[in-house]
């Protein structure tokens, strides 16, 4: 039975670890892609490390799991943001198609540097 | 069961290969090599699973935090700073 649910949880991470990879093909330009890839690969790969930590129980790779599942939930949204901010300020374009840049507003205003 | 899933992360590979060859400019590269990390820690899970070895989750724990340290040295980077601030 543990096994069933580690599988089925494990089936639902590898689902979203792959239409992550296929929007880091797909999209057209990088920050699409940043918010498309990097949350579906975070999510699936968190719900592997939780089916791991379903099919292992109370033992040393279970506490393991679990402290790999905390780390990937504060890294990735950290790196996400900082590569953003930092491939903005580098000079990557937006694309053509988007309405809205809040950042260039803030930044034309002085508030932020 | 589990070999079918560790096969279709490697496609996942692949395309994250694909990305990183072909990107258009350096951060295209640093969001892929970042994604890269990331499931090398789930297939470091899967290895775990499989094998019942546990010296894998290690692996990808130590993965996890290095990937981070790097993918910020490469945004400090690409942001034209200096690794000093």
């Amino acid at each position: 039975m543990r096994e069933i649910i580690g599988f089925t949880l494990m089936f639902i991470g590898v689902c979203f670890d792959a239409i992550g990879c296929i929007g880091l093909i797909r999209l057209p330009d990088l920050y699409n892609r940043l918010q498309a890839s990097l949350k579906c690969v975070a999510m699936g790969t968190s719900a592997i490390l939780i089916g791991t930590m379903v099919i292992a129980g109370l033992s040393p790779v279970g506490a393991k799991a679990f402290l790999c599942l905390v780390f990937i939930l504060i890294i990735s949204p950290t790196t996400e943001h900082a590569l953003a901010r930092a491939s903005y300020i580098s000079g990557v374009k937006l694309w053509e198609k988007s309405i809205v840049d809040t950042l260039k507003d803030d930044m034309e205003a002085g508030i932020k540097k | 069961m589990i070999e079918l899933l560790i096969m279709i992360l490697g496609c996942c590979t692949f395309l994250c290969l694909f990305r990183i060859a072909r990107g258009p400019t350096a951060s295209d590269r640093a969001v892929a090599i970042d994604i890269l990390g990331i499931m090398i820690v789930a297939f470091g899970a899967f290895m775990s699973v499989k094998t019942g070895k546990e010296f894998y989750l290690t692996t990808a724990l130590v993965w996890a935090l290095l990937n981070f340290i790097g993918v910020l040295a490469l945004a400090k980077f690409l942001e034209n700073r200096g690794f000093d601030d």
